[in-house]
């Protein structure tokens, strides 16, 4: 008897692979061709120059050097600049890089000359023998840098301002300006970046002989990597295949395409006849690849005596870095989705998208949506310390209550629809939290620990996230003869465990064992029409869309099997993949019910004897019947009218030590709502992953560049990802499932929660253990220790 | 990130690595590689040849003796960590030992190879400072031996020759009546610290008679304080000899705070260990 599958505890097929090393990356790939070509590429030293000469004569009497392209090399399309992805009304003065810069670089990093050699070691040789001419710019470094203009990144961008805009529901202003009180803040959070475990890394092979390209990239989307190869090369979409393979890891960087090298890799394969790889190297990784998160805040807000927001008007301002690739997503999704589980009575939002002269900014694991959750999290904890109030019960004041959904908040979400949450039960989270971190324990084990001569605050921080972003994503369910089940869904997977939770639908939905189904992803021969995978949509999106498919693949089953069995499709039942008449003994294994769907001329085994045309069908009808098709399988799509809003919220207890303002993670609590849990475990280890990035955002990571714009910490030695030592050695989670409306199994997005609250739940908890405010993040124990000078009582102090 | 060409060649013997070493002006001497791989790799150094002495006989020995422990050029630090002689005669080399890196970085990495790379920010070198060591060298020219308080000219820069290669370390054994203690703060674990104190005191019956200190990451090149007149005020007469500076991590005030916080708690984690000693 088949259990189900769905909502439990299924170990990561996946994980046997990972774990012994069998994992296939792109590296991994044609490595034993002898003809396997390495790219190189030579990247701007300065943050902003203007190219007077490229001289690239020494480069080809290095021995093993097989071309060089510069932007002069270049024709047509490959010329031209790179897509501008998401296109945005607002975006007035969009700008987007070369593949290599033309006359201008805008960062250190930005891709000047591709260097194609029979390795690695020899292609950086050569680069190193490029000689570039720069007529050098003052540089653009830093939000205040952007907004004071004195310089600007593009000189026909005035007041480096890419974007400008603004969202009202109500009368923000005129409510602030009415409201008993008011608060004002600057909030602030700095730049940091996915910095997945493997970079980026394209392997591109031409087929001469068929005209025909195969492009390997760790993409979080083949789909867009394969339209763009096939616009920018001039070739027809059929002539190009894109596979992702196994990726170590995404976060939202790889979701952004092409990169330089993603078209320049299939470029040389064509050109030269041979297969081309590139990969990444860390360096490369931290100054080409995407950074996020820096933002600059300031909120004004208007509350009454309980606390109530009367008016939020908040302005803030976006650095995108040299270029606007992904449009204004980022951006966007603070300004809608700062006001979390909370329904202020009027808003305002503002924001202008700034250029520098720094790496792109593109989303990041949670994208928008920390900066966003700071804020309002730490407005929340301004106006409890203001009143004096307990900070949960000045959040439960201003909760979306549960009979008030769908909410509309009257704005327009990152996918141009509107922003209206479907589900959720805030307050039923909000007390699950409590009692998970002990909130109201806390002041006597903060007293207990002020007894030992310790420094413990607590913090906790709310958050709604849209996931599930359309517009679709689809599935293809193919039952073989031999009862096996081939999935494939378009979007790419990069370790989320899909294998294993697409299965578990698939076991459910159709009635097969879980261990003879297979999943494909990010092929575009196998399922062509995708998106992607980010903002959290994999299972909302092609989770659906495989329910979906299999239950076109089980209608058909059914229908031959009735026929077969003579029996009522109603009486029909199929548990393991076999197909019975409820309560009989009468049964069909799902295998032979896929042979009887394909008529055969053929017999190629003893079971599909079974099909061929002596043995069935009606002689007086088509084999195939006109509205059908041969064959077991199933095909669905699923596009949603609009994403569906995950929530969850985060408590945190720290420790502050009173001499060295070192900062320890005592306790870490999470009330998640995600809907209907796929797999709890991989619900679980998208959350520790997510709060392990989190920690890292909150208390270590940071770019650090300096005024010239170099980038002082690119590398793993002074980007402080933390370490298995630096992270929670346990997080408490308590799971709360308000099932989403909008899909048929009630899922919502779960990959991105675990970091949405990290820099305001850290600063809230730090604030409340050492008694001033904190309004920028992150901060390391060298800032804390600064602020405990700026904050100190010039009475204690010597 | 890959390096640039270079000639590599794995002696079997000594002489044959020495020889090498002082005929190719560019060398540079491969032990561990846990320094010099990675500046390889970013090409911050382009040696013409790469002498990897990990094939020769006889110097991955960690003996230990009345007058102190002897490290060979080869022996890893998890091997010294990992010896109980050593943690006996002379206990800081294990105190700060377990603060060097990682255990992976500390499989491969040689004592002897962090002590001549002459990081101001690494441990040991610090501690052979501290502990008044030495290093024995060896060229085609013949041998010769280092006293720590010679041995590191600047930063990043120790007063071997080109053609030197470092055979030896010696930690002098700990005397009875002395005590050691070893405490640093990094951003994270393993991490180069921010500041790191080592303190070396030697009691006459209850009395201190004579303290120093050594301290990581507050200097260009390893500096060792004698406080034994300074003892009210110990951290301010290091301060006096300490040049911290801002870094990305933390302000040279925040970094001047840890070693005020960290100076006396080491000192007094040294008394007490010299008083234990006494009493055991």
């Amino acid at each position: 008897m088949t259990t189900k599958l769905f909502g439990t505890k299924v170990a990561r097929v996946e994980d046997q692979r990972f774990l012994r090393g069998q994992g296939r990356y792109v590296d991994d790939l044609l490595h034993d061709d002898p003809r396997l070509l390495h790219a190189a590429v030579l990247r701007s030293p300065h943050a902003h120059a203007r190219i007077t000469d490229i001289d690239v004569a020494d480069v080809l009497d290095v021995e093993g050097v097989v071309a060089v392209w510069t932007h002069d090399d270049l024709t047509d399309a490959m010329a031209e600049p790179l897509p501008l992805l998401i296109p945005h009304p607002t975006l007035t003065h969009g700008r987007t890089q070369y593949a290599l810069a033309k006359d201008e670089v805008n960062y250190v990093g930005e891709a000047i000359a591709f260097v194609v050699a029979v390795d690695r070691y020899v292609a950086e040789d050569a680069v190193a023998r490029i000689r570039v001419s720069y007529e050098h710019l003052e540089p653009v470094v830093g939000i205040d840098a952007a907004r004071a203009a004195k310089r600007l990144v593009h000189d026909d961008v005035p007041g480096n301002v890419g974007a400008r805009m603004e969202q009202e529901n109500g009368d923000a202003r005129a409510a602030i300006a009415d409201a008993p009180h008011t608060l004002v803040l600057d909030l602030d959070i700095e730049r940091s970046a996915c910095t997945p475990m493997e970079g980026r890394g394209t392997v591109a092979r031409w087929d001469p002989d068929t005209s025909r390209l195969t492009v390997w990239s760790s993409t979080q989307t083949s789909t867009g990597v394969r339209g763009c190869v096939a616009a920018k090369l001039g070739l027809d979409l059929a002539k190009v295949d894109v596979i992702t393979p196994d990726v170590g890891g995404g976060f939202g960087v790889k979701v952004v395409h092409p990169w330089p090298e993603e078209l320049l890799v299939p470029l040389a394969a064509k050109t030269l006849g041979r297969p081309v790889k590139f990969t990444e190297d860390r360096r490369e990784h931290f100054i080409s690849s995407a950074h996020e998160r820096a933002q600059q805040h300031h909120v004004e807000v208007g509350f009454d005596d309980d606390g109530r927001v009367l008016g939020l008007n908040v302005e803030f301002w976006h650095d995108h870095g040299a270029y606007t690739p992904y449009g204004l997503i980022v951006p966007i999704i603070t300004s809608t989705q700062l006001l979390g589980p909370y329904k202020p009575l009027n808003y305002r939002v503002v924001f202008e998208s700034l250029y520098t002269n720094t790496v792109i900014v593109t989303p990041y694991r949670g994208a928008g949506r920390p900066q966003g959750c700071f804020v309002m999290e730490r407005t929340m904890d301004a106006i409890a310390a203001y009143l004096g109030k307990d900070r949960t019960e000045v959040r439960s004041t201003n909760f979306i209550q549960p009979d008030e959904f769908p909410y509309e908040h009257g704005l327009i979400f990152q996918d141009g629809r509107e922003l209206t949450y479907d589900s959720g039960d805030y307050p039923a989270s909000l007390e699950k939290l409590k009692a998970l971190v002990g909130w109201d324990e806390f002041e006597d084990f903060r007293a207990e620990m002020a007894a030992q001569g310790r420094r413990v605050g607590i913090g906790l921080a709310c958050y709604v996230e849209g996931t599930g972003v359309g517009p679709y994503e689809g599935a293809h369910v193919h039952v073989e003869t031999s009862g096996k089940v081939k999935v494939a869904t378009g979007l790419t997977t990069q370790g989320q465990g899909h294998q294993t939770a697409f299965a578990q639908i698939v076991a459910d939905t159709l009635g097969v064992r879980f261990e003879d189904v297979e999943i494909t992803t990010g092929d575009t021969r196998k399922m062509p029409y995708a998106v992607g995978t980010f903002a959290s949509r994999a299972a909302v999106m092609s989770g659906s869309a495989i329910h979906l498919a299999a239950l076109r693949a089980k209608e058909k089953a059914l229908r031959i099997a009735a026929e077969a069995l003579e029996a009522a499709e109603e009486d029909l039942e199929i548990v393991d993949g076999v197909v019975s008449v409820r309560g009989t003994d009468t049964s069909i294994d799902l295998g032979t019910v896929a042979v009887l769907s394909n008529p055969l001329r053929y017999a190629f085994d003893e079971a599909s004897k079974a099909a061929t045309q002596f043995s069935v069908g009606d002689p007086g009808k088509p084999p195939v019947a006109e509205d059908d098709e041969p064959g077991l399988e199933g095909k669905d799509f699923y596009s949603p009218p609009r994403s569906t809003f995950a929530n969850g919220m985060h408590a945190v207890i720290v420790e502050t030590d009173p001499d060295t303002a070192e900062i320890t993670i005592l306790k870490y609590a999470v009330v998640h709502d995600c809907g209907h849990l796929i797999n709890p475990m991989i619900v679980e280890g998208q959350i520790h992953g997510g709060v392990a990035q989190g920690v890292g955002g909150a208390l270590y990571e940071r770019m650090a560049y300096d005024e010239s714009g170099q980038l002082l910490n690119a590398s793993f030695m002074d980007f402080l990802m933390p370490y298995a030592s630096e992270v929670p050695t346990s997080i408490d989670i308590d799971h709360l499932e308000t099932p989403s409306p909008l899909n048929p199994l009630g899922i919502k997005g779960a990959g991105e929660a675990g970091v949405i609250p990290s820099a305001a739940v850290f600063a809230a908890a730090i604030e409340d253990a050492e008694g001033f405010p904190i309004t920028a993040m992150p901060i390391s124990p060298s800032e804390l220790y600064a602020l405990r000078l700026t904050h100190a009582d010039p009475e204690e102090t010597p | 990130m890959k390096p640039a060409p270079f000639a590599y060649l794995r002696p079997s013997t000594l002489e044959e690595a020495l020889a090498a070493l002082a005929g190719e002006q560019g060398a540079k001497v491969l032990a561990g590689g846990q320094s010099l791989v990675p500046l390889l790799s970013m090409r911050l150094a382009a040696p013409s040849m790469l002498i990897d002495i990990n094939a020769l006989p006889d110097l991955g020995h960690v003996t230990c003796d009345e007058a102190g422990v002897r490290v060979g050029a080869l022996a890893r630090h998890a091997h010294v960590l990992a010896s109980p002689e050593a943690a006996t005669t002379q206990p800081l080399v294990a105190m700060a030992l377990a603060n060097v890196a990682h255990p992976t970085i500390r499989n491969r990495g040689t004592t002897v190879g962090s002590i001549v790379h002459a990081d101001a920010a690494a441990e040991m070198p610090m501690v052979l400072r501290l502990l008044e060591g030495s290093v024995d060298v060896a060229s085609v020219r013949g041998r010769r031996t280092i006293p720590a308080a010679e041995l590191f000219a600047g930063p990043l820069e120790s007063t071997l020759a080109h053609d030197e290669i470092a055979v030896e370390a010696f930690f002098p054994a700990l005397a009875p009546g002395a005590g050691v203690a070893f405490q640093e703060i990094s951003r994270r674990h393993g991490d180069y610290a921010l500041v790191g104190v080592a303190a070396h005191v030697e009691l006459e019956g209850d009395e201190v008679v004579r303290a120093r200190l050594g301290y990581l990451s507050v200097s260009d090149v390893p500096v060792v304080v004698d406080v034994s007149d300074s003892l009210a005020d110990p951290a301010g007469a290091a301060l006096a000899e300490l040049e911290p500076v801002d870094d990305i991590h933390a302000t040279a005030d925040y970094r001047a705070h840890l070693v005020r916080v960290l100076t006396p708690r080491v000192l007094a984690a040294a008394t007490d260990h010299a008083r234990q000693r006494m009493n055991a």
